[in-house]
Parts: C-alpha cells; structure tokens; sequence
C-alpha cells in the first residue's frame, strides 16, 4: 500500500497547482551521484543511437563514403550532385503531391469522426474500437492487403464495386494519376484511428461551462462547434497538423511497398530517393548523397515547424 | 471527465434533435463497421477461401468452399511460425529496452531534478524534431561497425533511444503530487528505494502507455529491420511478408497476412481500454 492520507487528498486531476512550488535546496548531496547513475542507459543508448549518428549525417554529407576505404573529404560535392538529380526534383512534387492530398483527404477526417464520435452515448467503446482497428493491423500487411484490393482487372474488390455503378475498372496502382491518390487513402485508413483517440481525449477536456455559456448566449450547435470545440481543441489540431507534415514527408512504407516508385516515377517520394540512393541493390552505396539529402530534408522540416509554431503564435496573440 | 459534449441534455430532449442524432449515429456506426471491421473482416474470410473463389468474386460474403489448409500450410511450410516467433522477440526486446531507459531517465529528471535537467530534457526534446530519416544512413553504419547486422541488438538498442517514452514518463511523473516523494524521502528511502517502491507502483498508468506504444511500434516496425536484419532466418513478419508474395500462392499469402494481423488484434481487443484511453492518464493515484 502505497496510498497514504496525503495522496488520497491530492485529486488526481487537480486544476489547482500550488503557484510556486517549494524549492529544496541543499540537503540532498547523494542525489547528484544517483541522477546521473539514473540517467546512464538513457545518456547510453540515446548517445550510440541517436545524438552521435546526428552529428555524423552532418560529417558525412561532406565526404564520399564507401564502407570499403578511409572516407575523403569532398566538400558540397554531394549536395552538389543530389541538386543535379533531375529525379529529386520529382521526388520533392510526388512528397508535396502525397502531403498536399493527404491534407484534404487525412486531416480533417479523423476531427470530423471524433466530433460526432463525442455526442455517441451508447456503445462509445464500440465505436471508437472500430475507428481504431485499422491502426493495430500491421502496417505492412494493410499495404500489401489493400494491394491486393487496388488490383486493376474488372475482379479486383475495388473495381468490383465499381462495376456495380457501372463505372469502368480503374488501374490504381498502375495508373500515374490514380497511384499517389491510392497511396494516400490506404495511408489514412492506417493512421485516422490514432488521431480520432487523440482528438477524443482531448474533446473530454473542454470544459462543460463553454457550451453553456454559448448555450446561454443561444448559438447553434454548429457556431458551438465553431467558436467553442475547435478553438478549444486548437493546441491538439496544431500537434497533429505537424505530426502529419512531419510524417507525410517521410512517407516510405507504401511508396515502397505499392508500387515501388513507378509508374514512371510518380510515386517516388523523398524517402524513398533517399533509401535508393543508400541501399539499392541497383544504384545503392552512395552514403554521402543519402546523407546530403537526408539533412536537406531535415532542415526543411524543421523550418517548416520553426514557421508553423511562430505564425500560430503570433495568430494568437493578436 | 466531462459528461456532455456539444449537445446539451436539453438539445437531446428535442424530438426532432433526438430523430437527427439517431440517423448520424446509425450510419457513423455503419461506416465504421465497413471501414474498420470490413478489411479486417475480409482478411479472415479470404485467409480460409480457395485461392480461385477470392480471385474470381473478392466480395461474395460466403465462398463457395473452405479451406482452412491454407492456416496450416502458411503456418508450417511457409514457416511464419518461425517469423512470428522472431516478431515476438523483437517486440519483447524492444519493450524492455524502452521501459528501462524511459523510466529510469523520466524518474532522474522529474523526481531526483539534477541541476543540469533543463538541459538533458532540452537535448532530448531536440532529437525529437530530428527525423528519423536523418539517422538511417550513420545508425546502420554505426551497426555495421558494431558488428550487430543480423542481430536483435541491433533492432533493440536503436528503439531505446525514444524521446517521446522519455518526455511521456516525465511530464507524468511532473503530475504526480511531490509530498509522496519527500514524504518517502523523509522516511529515509534512497533513490533507488524510492524509484522501486514508490514511483515505479505509481506508474503504473504511465507504463501501460509507453508499453503499447513500444509493442505496436515493434510490430510496425520495417524499413529499420528490413535494413539489419538481411538474414532471413531472424527476420520479422513485417521484412518477410513482401518477399513471401513472390513465391507463395494467394490462399496461403493471405492466410499469413492473417495470422500476421491476429496478435496485434488480439492484443487490442484484450487491452482495449489501454489503447483507448492512453491518452487520458487519470486515475494515477488510486490505490
């Protein structure tokens, strides 16, 4: 029994914090020694695995890399030569196309579900279990089942259903224009349930006393939704917005596994450019090109964050 | 925990508002059973159907034979038990690693506070923003200096080394009411003590979540281990799958995109509040 009459007391979800929290000085010289002894698999593991190969990617879009010689020192030659690929060029569309897409298809989706999922007073379990079955399938094994799915003879399942409106069979993954848009739908089936839990959590935490001080001033349900759900939810929205442009431009798995680039190229994204470039059995090897780009991306990326967190700010401090 | 949502008790009163939520929540629940039951659904049917009838009529709700051969043929000759087993490892490895370094880091910086913790928390954050993507190429030399290619070290290690697992544990044990701690301390529990007996019960909560984020990812898991693990005999569902559909009849591949799904489903299933509720941590401090 750990609870004492102390812990019962403090509510588990207190609003009210102690202001300032008394600070202890002093008085606790073995802690030093056993923060640091604490903190030694996290230094370990996080310095082998994350902070040094960090620095590396920088030292090694410098030099020519090959895991045979010694690794020699060329400058920007590779950022050079990645900037010449006319592939990478296409790459940077077929990311934004794949982002752009998964935007107005995948973003709003999940909100949508989890507004309507909130006013649920029976069976919610149920609900949101099924909105989040998706996302414990494997990813690999959604991609490959919904390969199977997309297949372009008038049997295949989509086209079947097609074929009930009389529509013609459609060549999803084969066909340059359907073959970013099939990606995109597969990749929101797999990922909308997780944000429709998040969303739910977060639609708990709006306090009651908005709707009816809304109710109060006689708003709709739609202007409630407008003026006191998604202004409330607005913290949640911009975490996912990003995570969603973060995770968007490192789309790989169905690229990958779909349709390996083509057709024509059309799905080749970022990542996927940048696993070729290493590890390709076909071109492969080249590290400092992969490298190049990967920091390149990486820089763009965290721009686009740096902006998005100022814009956001200054928005709401005006 | 809110009882309302937009609607008021009022609203739900109204005859006519009662009659809308009826309808949007009858073909919410529809569209939900079709779009996150009906793939899933499908899958099982078709892991039992002969490879002709899926082929000739995807969608015919009942198929014209059964053939649950298909389970034992993927399960045996195909060898999926033998890469489900390799999952299972992965996964397990991987949760240990990420339980160790989360927890122990996230009781340093929140419950012992180092002088240096702004610090440590600020580099740790940071890899955050850091794509993944960013360490592919140096993580997999790194791996291959270690000699640890074809090594579940090699998927282990690398998964320890989660930001999110560490700011998830801190801000948790942040939440936690400090008197426990001095209380303890007072007692004259050492911080060993104190992380074992008092801090770790008290997490509880906080380790079911970072548990199932670091099983699903495991299991998600593909382009890293696709990467070390070349060797098909140590290699997850997840890296042998693709290559499988190469050499294995239909029936039989969508038998062990089955027996690949049932865990994680299982797993859901029994957890459910766990996945369901991860967000929503209270409730930490009941006895």
């Amino acid at each position: 029994m750990t609870t004492t009459a102390p812990t019962r007391q403090a509510a588990p979800r207190s609003a009210v914090r102690p202001a300032v929290p008394p600070r202890r000085r002093g008085k606790r010289r073995g802690t030093g020694l056993a923060a640091l002894l604490f903190l030694l698999p996290m230094f370990a593991v996080f310095g082998v695995f994350s902070w040094l190969p960090i620095l590396q990617t920088a030292v090694m879009s410098l030099q020519e890399t090959n895991l045979v010689d010694t690794p020699e020192f060329v400058g920007l030659d590779n950022f050079a030569r990645v900037l010449d690929d006319p592939l990478l060029w296409t790459a940077v569309r077929n990311t934004m196309w794949f982002a752009f897409l998964a935007l107005v298809i995948g973003y709003p989706a999940p909100l949508v579900l989890a507004v309507l999922m909130n006013e649920v007073r029976r069976l919610r379990g149920l609900y949101s279990a099924l909105a989040y079955l998706p996302v414990v399938v494997p990813p690999v094994v959604a991609v490959l089942l919904w390969k199977f799915f997309y297949d372009a003879g008038p049997n295949g399942l989509f086209n079947t259903v097609l074929g009930w409106f009389g529509v013609a069979p459609v060549a999803w993954l084969q066909d340059g224009g359907t073959a970013m848009v099939s990606l995109v739908v597969e990749s929101t089936w797999a990922a909308m349930g997780g944000t429709v839990i998040i969303y739910l959590a977060a639609l708990t935490r709006v306090p009651p006393e908005l709707y009816e001080a809304a109710e109060i001033d006689g708003a709709s349900v739609w202007r409630k939704v407008w003026h006191v759900t998604l202004p409330q939810l607005r913290g949640v929205l911009l975490i996912t917005f990003i995570l969603q442009i973060v995770g968007t431009a490192q789309v790989f798995l169905e690229p990958f596994l779909f349709t390996g680039g083509g057709p024509a190229n059309r799905t080749t994204t970022v990542l996927l450019l940048i696993y070729n470039y290493a590890f390709a059995s076909s071109l492969g090897g080249d590290y400092g090109a992969a490298t190049a780009l990967s920091l390149m991306l990486a820089v763009v990326l965290a721009l686009l964050s740096a902006l998005y967190f100022r814009l956001t700010r200054s928005w709401s401090t005006t | 925990m809110t009882d309302r949502g937009v609607l008021s008790s009022h609203d739900r009163r109204n005859p006519g508002v009662r009659s809308v939520i009826a309808t949007v929540q009858g073909l919410l629940l529809g569209g939900l059973l079709l779009i996150g039951l009906g793939p899933v659904l499908w899958l099982a049917k078709s892991a039992v159907t002969p490879t002709q009838d899926t082929l000739r009529a995807p969608l015919a709700l009942w198929p014209n034979g059964f053939d649950f051969a298909n389970l034992v043929t993927a399960w045996t000759r195909v060898e999926i038990d033998k890469y489900f087993l390799n999952t299972v490892l992965l996964a397990f490895g991987a949760w240990a690693v990420q339980l160790l370094v989360a927890m122990t880091a996230g009781f340093a910086l929140s419950v012992l506070r180092p002088r240096y913790r702004k610090l440590v928390t600020g580099v740790v954050l940071a890899t955050l923003f850091v794509p993944s993507v960013v360490l592919l190429v140096p993580l997999y030399l790194t791996i291959t200096d270690l000699s640890l290619i074809n090594s579940f070290w090699a998927v282990w290690l690398p998964a320890g080394a989660n930001a999110f697992n560490v700011l998830l544990v801190q801000r948790f044990l942040d939440g936690l009411p400090r008197e426990v701690f001095e209380a303890a301390t007072v007692d004259g529990a050492g911080p060993l003590r104190l992380f074992v007996s008092v801090v770790l019960p008290m997490s509880r909560p906080i380790l079911g979540v970072v548990s199932v984020f670091a099983v699903i990812a495991s299991w998600k898991d593909f382009l890293w281990p696709m990467l070390v693990l070349p060797d098909p005999a140590v290699q997850p569902l997840s890296v042998r799958l693709p290559a499988l559909q190469r050499f294995v009849e239909l029936d039989v591949f969508l038998a062990a995109l089955a027996i690949s799904t049932l865990i994680p489903v299982a797993l859901f299933l029994v957890f459910q509040r766990l996945f369901l509720n991860g967000g929503a941590l209270g409730g930490a401090v009941k006895g």
